[in-house]
């Protein structure tokens, strides 16, 4: 259908980069997201106050700026450390300092969409679990987590979509995903437009296909709702 | 962290000796981009709200594209693509338009925010309370009144605090523009850190003045909503 002129490899490559790179920031910012807005609804006063400057500065500063941040000093924390311990010197692929700051950042996202969802939930569910004799994690995972996942999916919808276009970002500090790939093709041929359109397609093509697939989440998660019939 | 304030204050704050920079030229970003995206997103939120498939298949078409596509994918087509093709080059007034970085920036942030802003503003019309309208139409209203004093005044306060998030997150947006050389606050830090290797400090101070911005925009539309809804207060 489309003429890529032998740099679909590349491309095909650089998209699966892409898809992975946003799973992994997905499961790290999840289980963030858990951590702080357990932290943020904790009876302790540290672990509220952690959370929050946790959620506040990162929701305030840009995702590009504390990419760049993250990723130029974590690598010199890094030299650090290997040098005070006598290592070889460890180098941080973009992958994983993309994985590492994209979780960081949308973790906070997370933690914000799980403190709503949580407190959504009527305090009496977890309650009644504790009385059937379920220990805090059992109950957690069988009566909180279902019943605040559909509270917590419009939101976790909107900061997946968010993720996946925010890993466009990640080819500024060098990782060779679906934007490097075909603006690499678009030099090559003097075609730039014509490459440049193509990565938004593939991008629409993935936000398209998960609405599809949060759709169906939604439906699995609202089963034994009821809706008024108007 | 202070040798990097030392020599670069008067960049990060408001010019570079030459042009424009750092705090002075994203917040320019912001507001024309916003300005922008607002003229695009009214009229368009009206049509997304037509009966007629032939007016709102276009804008949703619009609001598909431009917000199922990330924003740096955007700004590379309008930046590097559309100056690729040789009509561009060979126009006076589009080579002269699309040659200049800050040109295509604030272009394609205003498409951008455009898109989502409509959104936000179609949503909010079409939660207009039935009886408002009703109320209107039998005291003789004409459309045009009707949309002037009745729905979009409601509309834009409902909309307030969801417009409010998109404005934080045009801010975020804005940092953009230094891979389009736009020397904002992003790109001095840039500079700031290839010059010295000190990261930390560098992009540090960007984040402070990004979280100062921030900060301000959240206390300016905290007093706008308590203003203009303020007939929702409990």
């Amino acid at each position: 259908m489309f003429n890529l002129a032998g740099y679909g490899g590349p491309i095909l490559a650089g998209t699966l980069t892409t898809i992975e790179l946003s799973i992994l920031t997905l499961a790290v910012s999840f289980l963030l997201g858990l951590l702080g807005a357990s932290a943020k609804l904790s009876k302790s006063r540290i672990a509220q106050a952690v959370a929050t400057v946790y959620t506040t500065i990162i929701r305030g500063v840009p995702d590009l700026v504390l990419m760049l941040l993250i990723f130029y000093s974590l690598q010199i924390w890094l030299n650090d450390l290997t040098d005070a311990f006598n290592l070889i010197q460890f180098n941080l692929d973009p992958f994983t300092a993309g994985v590492i700051t994209l979780g960081f950042i949308y973790g906070a996202y997370f933690t914000e969409t799980f403190r709503g969802a949580f407190m959504a939930v009527p305090r009496g569910q977890m309650e009644a679990a504790r009385s059937l004799g379920m220990r805090p994690l059992l109950g957690f995972r069988r009566i909180l987590f279902p019943q605040m996942m559909r509270y917590a999916l419009p939101g976790l919808a909107n900061n997946w979509q968010v993720i996946l276009k925010a890993t466009a970002l990640v080819s500024i500090i060098g990782l060779s995903d679906v934007i490097k790939a075909t603006q690499d093709a678009g030099k090559g041929t003097f075609r730039t437009f014509y490459f440049s359109i193509i990565a938004g397609v593939v991008y629409l093509v993935l936000t398209t296909a998960s609405n599809a697939v949060l759709l169906m989440l939604t439906k699995r998660y609202a089963i034994g709702t009821r809706k008024a019939a108007l | 962290m202070i040798d990097i304030i030392q020599t670069y204050w008067r960049a990060f704050l408001y010019s570079d000796g030459y042009t424009m920079t750092g705090v002075a030229m994203t917040l320019w970003l912001l507001v024309a981009s916003l300005a922008i995206g607002f003229c695009i997103a009214l009229p368009l939120a009206i049509a997304r709200n037509s009966r007629n498939p032939a007016i709102w298949g276009p804008v949703w078409v619009y609001v598909f594209i431009f917000t199922g596509t990330p924003l740096y994918v955007q700004l590379l087509i309008i930046y590097t693509g559309v100056y690729s093709l040789s009509i561009v080059q060979h126009t006076h007034f589009l080579n002269e338009f699309f040659r200049k970085g800050i040109d295509c920036t604030i272009l394609a942030f205003g498409l951008n925010t455009g898109a989502y802003t409509t959104a936000i503003f179609a949503g909010a019309i079409r939660d207009t309370n039935f009886g408002e309208v009703e109320a209107a139409r039998a005291i003789g209203m004409s459309v045009v009144t009707l949309y002037r004093r009745i729905i979009i005044p409601g509309a834009l306060r409902r909309a307030l605090p969801v417009y409010s998030n998109e404005v934080i997150l045009m801010l975020h947006s804005t940092t953009l523009a230094f891979t389009a050389t736009v020397p904002d606050i992003l790109k001095i830090a840039n500079d700031a850190n290839s010059a010295t290797y000190e990261s930390f400090s560098a992009f540090g101070v960007a984040a402070l003045l990004y979280l100062c911005i921030s900060f301000t925009l959240i206390f300016m539309f905290r007093r706008a909503e308590r203003h203009f809804l303020a007939f929702l207060r409990p």
